[in-house]
């Protein structure tokens, strides 16, 4: 009897998470006509539906500036829906800050205005696209259902873009991915920074090359300490007024590349490393653990590399 | 530290003598694998064996990437090891790698290809002809073997075929360790257009040419393969020879 109870408990309480695929997007206001989505500092899992990510918008004179899609179909078109309760102007654009799948699966949902992202993230998109949409498919369940891979239709360039006559300014970045877009809105000082910038959450690594990453971060900071940024949108985490988030940012990243470069100079396996303790200082921030497991695959093989390099042989 | 380890095996081998004697509770899998049956006749040719604790298979539980799953095979714990062969239930090639140290700690680290989730297994020969067998379940995505070789996709790799690049540390906590890395796409033959070409071959000697260790390599050992393993305390050369499938050989000599 008590099993029964527990087993209609869980139906109950799963039920209550997912049944209405809601991601329940309420959009933060961070300046005067400019939002933020903030999501989760989760990874991907079937309660959260992929909703780990920070996308927003900046409602202009004549339309609405779309920055990265979320995850999934539904959340496109919930997104599209939050938007409407807040503007009635169209969607101008919608662009994609780098080709990672929780900011481009919702592009679906945009295909009647112009997608716009850097040139080498159309190619990512198109390249690994599928894979990525796949493993969401796996990894966060039925809010994926009816999501397809649309690769961005415009090409944008670093520099100014004037869009619904609204002064923006593209940044074009890398480290983070190949190619990583940050958009900067010149009449409020939001700087929506993507995923070269985390906040509160430990930072993803697949395509990542540290050190371009590293130096990316510098420009972003440099930005700030300029003034004129007033509000800083990391990629995921908290919005921030202040650059804190690059530091910490920065902080994991020269950490971790230290730590693998040294662990790969003293002759530690893959295994041994994965079994290392973080520092203290990482015990409390949210997948840090996880991200650091992924993060010794991702990067550690390169890193081997050079230290094998330095034996002799011949 | 060779003395402790040999007590710690002798302590525990007293401690398995009694139900050894049990062939019913010897014959049960921990891992609980429905494939265990055909492990034993494919794997074992049906010889005797026993599940031994002392044979540690180390890898991650949840494997990040299912094309570079790291494992550490570690039997040093047993006495007069001849052989170990590695394998995953539930890949569609079984075996993995085999190696016989010869005058090396039965220990070896180096990285595999997984298809899907699966128990992933060490068996280690003693001199009495038993096979002592450990292992772990590893939860992983997959398709590890169906996938391409980045070599295969790319023409870069052909001009550094077989190009080996090693290191050994000499004192220190990881004295007598060697690790060393050889460029070869691995690629397994189960992918329409892509042919098994993999490493099958690597013997490691001392100067004098006296064999350290031999390994005999298959198709699921990850692309570009590193290996750990400890030479012991012996100084000097070491000398690495090795083929692939396709008859491409290497010999090279790695300082201390």
């Amino acid at each position: 009897m008590k099993r029964l109870i527990l087993a209609l408990l869980a139906c109950v309480s799963l039920a209550a998470g997912a049944d209405d695929f809601d991601y329940r997007l309420v959009p933060q206001a961070v300046a005067p006509d400019v939002y933020v989505f903030v999501g989760k500092t989760e990874d991907f899992d079937t309660r959260n539906g992929g909703n780990i990510v920070n996308t927003g918008f900046i409602v202009a004179p004549q339309g609405v500036v779309v920055i990265d899609t979320g995850p999934s179909l539904r959340y496109g078109r919930q997104m599209r829906e939050a938007i409407a309760r807040v503007t009635d102007k169209p969607v101008l654009m919608a662009i994609n800050t780098h080709h990672h799948p929780d900011h481009v699966l919702g592009n679906q949902a945009f295909s009647d205005v112009p997608v716009g992202s850097l040139a080498e993230v159309q190619r990512g998109i198109a390249s690994e696209g599928n894979a990525f949409a796949e493993n969401l498919f796996r990894m966060s369940g039925d809010w994926m259902a009816g999501t397809e891979v649309v690769v961005p239709t415009r090409t944008l360039q670093a520099g100014p873009l004037e869009l619904g006559g609204r002064r923006l300014r593209v940044l074009a970045l890398d480290g983070h991915t190949g190619a990583d877009l940050a958009l900067f809105d010149e009449n409020s000082g939001v700087l929506f920074a993507g995923d070269l910038v985390f906040n509160h959450r430990a930072p993803t690594t697949p395509h990542a090359r540290v050190a371009r990453w590293l130096a990316s971060l510098d420009t972003l900071e440099a930005m700030l300490a300029g003034g004129g940024v007033k509000v800083l949108v990391p990629g995921h985490g908290p919005v921030s007024r202040d650059a804190a988030p690059i530091r910490s940012t920065r902080d994991w990243l020269a950490w971790l590349s230290g730590s693998l470069r040294q662990a790969a100079a003293e002759g530690l396996d893959m295994n041994e490393v994965l079994a290392r303790p973080l520092p203290e200082r990482y015990r409390a921030l949210p997948v840090a653990p996880a991200e650091y497991r992924r993060s010794v695959g991702h990067l550690l093989p390169g890193i081997e590399v050079e230290a094998l390099e330095a034996g002799h042989v011949h | 530290m060779r003395v402790a380890a040999m007590m710690a095996a002798m302590c525990a081998a007293t401690v398995l003598a009694a139900p050894a004697g049990r062939a019913a509770e010897r014959s049960v899998d921990p891992l609980g694998s429905p494939r265990w049956a055909d492990m034993e006749r494919s794997l074992l040719s049906g010889e005797a064996y026993v599940f031994d604790p002392r044979v540690k298979v180390e890898a991650p539980d949840l494997a990040e990437n299912p094309m570079h799953v790291p494992v550490t095979v570690d039997a040093t714990a047993l006495p007069d090891v001849k052989e170990v062969v590695v394998f995953a239930d539930f890949n569609p090639i079984l075996e993995i790698l085999r190696f016989h140290p010869d005058a090396t700690s039965a220990y070896l680290g180096f990285r595999v290809k997984l298809q899907q989730s699966s128990p992933l297994r060490a068996a280690a020969r003693t001199a009495d002809g038993v096979w002592h067998v450990g292992g772990t379940l590893v939860n992983t995505a997959g398709g590890g073997c169906t996938a391409p070789s980045i070599g295969s996709t790319s023409t870069e790799w052909q001009k550094r075929l077989n190009e080996v690049t090693a290191r050994s540390w000499n004192d220190g906590p990881m004295s007598g360790r060697v690790r060393l890395r050889i460029i070869h796409p691995m690629d397994t033959g189960l992918i329409a257009g892509i042919p098994a070409f993999h490493l099958e071959a690597l013997t490691l000697r001392d100067e004098a040419g006296t064999p350290l260790m031999r390994l005999e390599i298959s198709q699921p050992v990850s692309e570009n393969p590193v290996f750990t393993l400890y030479r012991g305390k012996r100084d000097g050369v070491l000398q690495a020879a090795g083929r692939d499938n396709n008859g491409n050989t290497f010999d090279v000599r790695i300082a201390p």
